[in-house]
């Protein structure tokens, strides 16, 4: 076609006239439809959690609450010792979390930025973590801890879930760190800076972005584990939140109201990381640019899901997204 | 370059608090799991007797353990997992990744169910189970089907589908964000060439999406088996096991193996049979979608 004399054409229509046909519609309902079903249980707990026996059995069943019952909630904090699991609860998850970054962050420097034979060898090393479920080791470490008298303790669950955690957390703060410059740590270098200089003044404030998502990946795992809680810990006074709410469903069998209170508490924290994460948390947040998908920190926590890995995978030869080490569920998301 | 022994040094310190954790917690246990698994032992302080593959033997024939029933059921939720949940999350992600209003809401509560923990998932079903006051059951009598209405979880045949319906529902989500961040690394080049071309969405994510997204499902599908294989908390809560034993798994087989029974040997063999089953199915389905390419 000669581009002489050629027509002038108006810019493309960008902006298309609203999909309206039946398919459209037909999809847009299944979503929501799906979406209820998801909400459902969620908004039946919070609201089952503010009546009394005589609503939830029969005469309001899935209305709003007539009366806002907030004593069930202070009767579950109280006489069904919530203040204490969630206590515990906290306690677990913020040492679990400390020492998970602790390791995973002095690890990982050590395997990206210092140079030594063997250290793509650790690294794969470290990454069977991914794959080994908690069930291995059950056995084992309960035969420990009981030898080393620490059953029911709070190092008995910190311990374990630190380390099912650490796998993890190098596969995230590799992918963190791999994203500042080496000119910085030879810049660091220059001016003086030994291994550890570098390692606490350059790297680790840096990291920062990474504490976030390795931090509330470390959370859910811990807040929401079962199998090793329910079996190292049988004290009430350390039990966490998993353990004590299942006790306490036994003790309030009749009695709604507190257990859907009770539920209510050991869920709100779980929810909030969700709607607090922020983009600044997000490792490739283009100023302004809302492109990225949500959660999308924490889809970096499963390997190679990343959009990021998954677009430029060439350049990230360290981890092939689909050839990486992890081809087992993490046991966070062991069911 | 030659790196000073104190740079070695440091590379151990630096290696050391991971290290320690890393073999103490998993890779030693892994290799303690396999050497219990040899012996008759009843816990901490008790004497152990070496049966050598005596509880492996046990295992397979027993009746009174009926580990294979236990496997059936696992594998069965495998089964439902990959052919119910899958597609559901695969279709939610390909609607979403299509630029629809409330996209991100519509994440959000997707993925909700996977953040809430699962004993509080699994004491929500129970009441939503429970025969009186349950909200299956009353909405079931609102309907005017008083027949209907079951004791769900107390029912042998029921049981097993009523524990099944909850672990789907709540894992759709981690699924649909899996393949979600898939649909959305897809170059708009290729969507758009394919659009040019006369296709429609059906075929743009029949010939483009799908295949794009390969390596994810991959993932997905070895999540799901993996995870159904390992499941253990909301059969936990819900069941643990009963109605006689109709919806023992394989982790709940354990768990009473070894803190009802006292049986620490067989527990441990039952461990070592799950890291097997998992591996070996995490190669198959790799295989599987090797071929496929």
């Amino acid at each position: 076609m000669s581009m002489t004399g050629a027509k002038k054409y108006p810019p493309m229509e960008v902006k298309r006239r609203r999909d309206l046909r039946p398919i459209t519609v037909l999809s847009y309902i299944g979503l929501v439809l799906w979406a209820i079903i998801c909400l459902f249980p969620v908004y039946w707990m919070l609201t089952f959690s503010l009546k009394n026996n005589t609503e939830i059995f029969g005469e309001n069943v899935i209305g709003l609450p007539r009366y806002w019952l907030f004593s069930n909630y202070t009767q579950a904090l109280n006489t069904g010792h919530m203040y204490r699991y969630f206590l515990n609860s906290v306690i677990v998850a913020a040492a679990t979390i400390l020492i998970t970054l602790i390791a995973s962050f002095m690890a990982t420097y050590a395997i990206t930025r210092l140079v030594w034979k063997g250290r793509k060898l650790m690294n794969k090393f470290f990454m069977l973590g991914l794959t080994i479920p908690i069930h291995a080791s059950i056995v084992p470490i309960y035969v420990s801890l009981s030898k080393l008298h620490m059953l029911s303790t709070y190092w008995a669950v910190i311990i374990p879930y630190s380390a099912f955690s650490l796998a993890m957390g190098i596969l995230i703060s590799t992918g963190f760190m791999g994203d500042i410059p080496y000119d910085l740590d030879e810049a660091a270098s220059i001016d003086g800076c030994g291994v550890w200089g570098t390692f606490l003044r350059i790297i680790a404030p840096l990291m920062l972005p990474a504490v976030a998502t390795v931090g509330i990946y470390t959370f859910l795992q811990c807040w929401n584990e079962l199998m090793f809680a329910n079996v190292f810990i049988s004290k009430d006074a350390i039990k966490t939140l998993p353990v004590g709410v299942q006790a306490l469903s036994g003790q309030y069998t009749t009695d709604w109201g507190p257990i859907g209170a009770a539920l209510s508490i050991a869920t709100v924290p779980t929810l909030s990381p969700a709607r607090s994460r922020a983009d600044r948390t997000n490792p490739h947040y283009k100023g302004g640019c809302h492109a990225q998908p949500p959660f999308h920190d924490r889809m970096d926590t499963i390997p190679g899901t990343s959009p990021k890995s998954i677009q430029i995978s060439e350049s990230r030869p360290r981890y092939p997204p689909w050839r990486g080490p992890g081809t087992c569920a993490p046991g966070a998301i062991a069911r | 370059m030659k790196r000073p022994l104190s740079y070695k040094l440091n590379i151990l310190v630096f290696l050391l608090p991971a290290l320690v954790l890393f073999i103490g917690v998993l890779i030693a246990p892994i290799i303690m799991s396999g050497y219990y698994s040899f012996f008759n032992w009843g816990g901490p302080g008790k004497v152990a007797e070496f049966i050598g593959f005596g509880n492996y033997k046990e295992l397979f024939t027993s009746n009174s353990i009926n580990f294979m029933r236990a496997l059936r059921n696992s594998l069965l939720l495998a089964l439902f997992s990959v052919g119910i949940q899958l597609p559901l999350a695969l279709l939610l992600a390909l609607k979403l990744g299509k630029k629809v209003k409330g996209e991100r809401a519509f994440l959000s509560i997707y993925f909700m169910p996977v953040l809430i923990s699962t004993v509080v998932i699994g004491q929500l079903w129970l009441k939503i189970y429970n025969p009186d006051y349950g909200v299956l059951n009353m909405m079931l009598r609102a309907l005017g089907r008083e027949d209907w209405a079951k004791i769900w979880l107390g029912d042998k045949k029921l049981a097993l589908w009523a524990c099944f319906v909850p672990i789907l529902w709540q894992y759709v989500g981690y699924h649909m964000l899996l393949m979600y961040a898939g649909v959305k690394g897809v170059p708009p080049e290729l969507n758009e060439a394919a659009m040019i071309d006369g296709c429609t969405e059906s075929q743009v994510n029949r010939y483009i999406v799908i295949p794009y997204i390969k390596p994810i499902l991959r993932v997905s599908v070895i999540f799901a088996v993996t995870g159904s294989l390992k499941s253990f908390d909301l059969i936990y809560v819900l069941t643990n096991g009963g109605p006689l034993h109709a919806t023992e798994v394989p982790s709940t087989l354990m768990i009473s193996m070894l803190f009802l029974r006292n049986r620490y040997g067989m527990g441990s063999t039952i461990a070592v049979m799950l890291i097997i089953l998992c591996f070996a199915f995490a190669l198959l389905i790799n295989m599987a979608f090797k071929e496929d390419k």
